[in-house]
């Protein structure tokens, strides 16, 4: 299946760009992902946290993605 | 009233929205842009937010804050874009009858925005810049 990957702050810099297509296998989890995800562009993995939004809600690690999903990659947030 | 907003912030407008005949206390916190961090002057921040996803968390925070404390009224506006020091990045006005409570919902209210709401911001320093918070090494720059 294909699924769009919003990416923000740091994540858009070290991706190179703000939405990223990927073709995933049916059932790839949410931790899957960020493997593959680390695989492609190891700096992620050197953030201090790198958390997965789907449909505009926090996703654990063991939640499936699903076709059309709007999955977002979240750094360290620092509003305020 | 939640907003995210490109165009400076109108703090009358927050502790307005905010305010109501019933309250005895508007509690307003504005955040502003510091003019140094590590040591070092910044020139200028980068604020980037999620958004849609931004507002749906503030929106969960107030809920939360409205369950712990008797909240009469609320406003938030959180700035993105570019900001210099001393410029307001983000203002929250909540009203209660009395206020204890709207000290304490005020003070969750902007220390859970910043640890969940989707919202970033990067320093832009004379010799490099950073993202804050985002890697291990906080005072690693590059140019």
């Amino acid at each position: 299946m294909k699924c769009k990957i919003k990416a923000f702050g740091i994540t858009r810099e070290i991706i190179g760009q703000r939405e990223l297509l990927l073709e995933l296998p049916e059932g790839t989890t949410v931790g899957e992902l960020k493997a593959s995800l680390y695989g492609n562009y190891p700096r992620l993995e050197a953030l201090k946290s790198l958390f997965i939004a789907i449909n505009e809600v926090y996703a654990e690690e063991h939640m499936l993605v699903q076709e059309n999903d709007e999955i977002a990659l979240i750094p360290p947030v620092a509003g305020g | 009233m939640i907003k995210i907003t490109e165009k400076p912030i109108d703090i009358q407008k927050v502790i307005d929205t905010a305010s109501s005949l019933g309250a005895g206390a508007v509690n307003v916190f504005i955040g502003t842009v510091r003019s140094t961090a590590h040591g070092k002057n910044v020139l200028w921040l980068e604020y980037e937010a999620y958004e849609s996803m931004a507002v749906s968390e503030i929106r969960k925070i107030i809920e939360e804050a409205s369950q712990r404390w008797p909240l009469l009224g609320w406003a938030i506006s959180h700035r993105i874009g570019t900001l210099k020091p001393g410029e307001v990045s983000v203002a929250i006005a909540v009203s209660s009858p009395h206020r204890k409570d709207s000290f304490e919902a005020c003070e969750f209210i902007i220390d859970t925005l910043k640890e969940k709401a989707p919202i970033w911001k990067k320093e832009i320093f004379e010799d490099g810049e950073e993202w804050v918070s985002a890697q291990p090494n906080m005072a690693k720059t590059y140019s």
